[in-house]
């Protein structure tokens, strides 16, 4: 890919759970600005990546630069420079928007006399005025969604990581979400490292994709280029099945599959 | 720096939690519930019968501050559920991504639980004084009982952060604290003293934090001479050094509950 310098590079990073392994020597790196989009069946090793690049579970080998630091040796300078946005509904419920950015800021050290200003940049930034005094649990999904990306954004972090941050939304809400990513792009040149099971999500929002097959790296490119090495008509549909496909899938740990599922129902 | 940022990161967990048990006090309510129980009718059986020999005060006045300790420790071990529920939901995932300090995270919920542990407290007071339970009313000690009781509800929440990290899944949680609670609770001081267990029991009990934080409470509440601070300093000593080991215990431990 071409472009600036890499925002996250990642070096044969392997992880294993007992005798399986869960991401297997993945090597990749993601332009600064860019939106990358990790596809995979369940059970492919997207979420277990994820959470070795946001330092939540360390590797058994290789090692990842994010924003400029080790994941292995320097976790905190990590930590300090990134937002993440887990699968599950995670705004606090019982708190207010303006509850849960206030703990955000204060957890990512935003200094005192900037609070209020960033708050109420990030309430307006992702359309949550109005409903910034209101308990979180009133909130629609696609609410809940734009509150958690306002609260991963508030320390203005270099790259962003989302877990399925659409899964489970209607098609506004889902739509809304999208316009929010690209104007963070936009505005703040953040690079986003997503996960999804969406394909038109894939193909509309992410300049480059990754497909992940049993903790392997199966491809990476453009949208446009992966459908066109199938075929001239081919649909990211049409590449998934050809990379993913042929062996019936067994993968997917049942915790992982009832997270997904509760989350959808929450968000539905 | 790095100390106020600590801090910062320790009252923002703690803020957080105050915020959330003061909008809903349902919990707070309920556990009210079961210290009347023991207070109100067991405590006010055994004095009736005289079942129990408690020295030179009354049955009464000497189970109250078991009572406020068995509270305590009540209210604290099943934190561990709601560090779980946190972890369903995503929460802990948050949490852990943030670059505040895992210590931070852990001693700001020990402190949350801490202020569940002076609602008890005041529950308890409130109820002594209704059934004419004489207790100590010296402003000094009852500042002290309440630091002492925020140090107790840290130790047994924080212990039972320890135990979710363990077993990770609510069902297991469950069965888990209900086999320690009573144990702890009969293997300490809180309803009759040391004296009357078992050679072997008594052994137990004085391995056990809960007795620590019974005695420290009873030497302050107990009314009679001046407390004895220096046993008081001995048990909170002890309380705190329990404190330590697991919160580093729960700091090393608390990672693993999203990997």
């Amino acid at each position: 890919m071409q472009g600036g310098p890499a925002t996250i590079e990642v070096r044969q990073l392997t992880r294993r759970f007992g005798s399986l392994k869960a991401v297997d020597r993945v090597s990749l790196s993601v332009t600064q600005g860019r939106i990358f989009g990790l596809l995979g069946s369940n059970g492919a090793g997207k979420t277990t990546l994820i959470k070795m690049l946001t330092t939540l579970l360390p590797p058994s080998e290789g090692d990842a630069l994010v924003a400029g630091a080790s994941i292995l040796e320097a976790p905190r300078q990590v930590r300090q420079r990134i937002g993440y946005v887990p699968q599950m509904l995670s705004a606090d419920g019982s708190l207010t928007a303006r509850e849960n950015l206030l703990f955000s800021a204060r957890l990512y050290g935003v200094a005192a006399r900037d609070r209020a200003a960033r708050i109420a940049e990030a309430l307006r930034f992702m359309g949550l005025e109005e409903a910034a005094g209101r308990l979180v649990k009133t909130y629609s999904g696609g609410m809940i969604r734009r509150l958690e990306l306002a609260q991963a954004m508030l320390h203005r972090p270099e790259v962003l990581f989302l877990d399925e941050p659409t899964i489970g939304l209607d098609p506004l809400a889902r739509h809304a979400v999208w316009e929010r990513l690209e104007s963070l792009r936009r505005e703040f040149n953040t690079t986003v490292l997503l996960t999804t099971h969406d394909m038109e999500e894939a193909d509309r929002l992410c300049d480059e994709l990754a497909i992940l097959h049993s903790g392997a790296l199966a491809v990476t490119g453009r949208p446009e280029e992966l459908r066109a090495a199938i075929s001239a008509t081919a649909t990211l549909d049409d590449v998934f099945a050809h990379y993913c496909g042929g062996t019936i899938e067994e993968g997917g740990r049942f915790t992982d599959i009832r997270e997904a599922r509760a989350t959808a129902r929450r968000v539905g | 720096m790095v100390l106020s940022s600590f801090n910062l990161q320790t009252a923002a967990v703690a803020d957080v939690e105050l915020r959330k048990m003061l909008r809903d006090p349902t919990e707070l309510v309920s556990r009210a519930v079961q210290p009347v129980l023991w207070l109100a009718v067991f405590g006010q059986v055994m004095e009736q019968v005289r079942g129990i020999h408690s020295g030179p005060v009354s049955y009464l006045v000497f189970i109250t501050p078991g009572i406020l300790a068995q509270s305590v420790l009540f209210s604290a071990i099943f934190y561990g559920i709601a560090v779980i529920w946190e972890r369903d939901l995503g929460v802990v995932h948050k949490l852990l991504v943030s670059p505040a300090y895992r210590s931070a995270l852990v001693l700001g919920k020990a402190l949350a639980a801490g202020f569940r542990g002076l609602v008890q407290a005041g529950v308890i007071y409130l109820l002594a004084a209704l059934m004419h339970v004489q207790l100590r009313h010296d402003p000094f000690v009852i500042g002290v009982v309440l630091c002492t009781v925020v140090l107790g509800s840290a130790v047994f929440s924080t212990f039972s952060l320890i135990i979710a990290c363990i077993v990770k899944t609510r069902e297991r949680f469950m069965g888990v604290g209900q086999v320690l609670t009573m144990p702890l609770f009969f293997a300490s001081s809180a309803i009759y003293p040391l004296d009357l267990m078992p050679p072997w029991l008594r052994a137990i009990a004085r391995f056990n934090p809960l007795t620590y934080l019974v005695d420290a409470l009873r030497v302050l509440m107990v009314p009679g001479d001046a407390p004895a601070l220096a046993a008081w300093g001995l048990d909170a000593l002890v309380l705190a050094g329990v404190f330590a080991v697991l919160l580093a215990v729960a700091v090393r431990l608390y990672p693993s509950l999203v990997r």
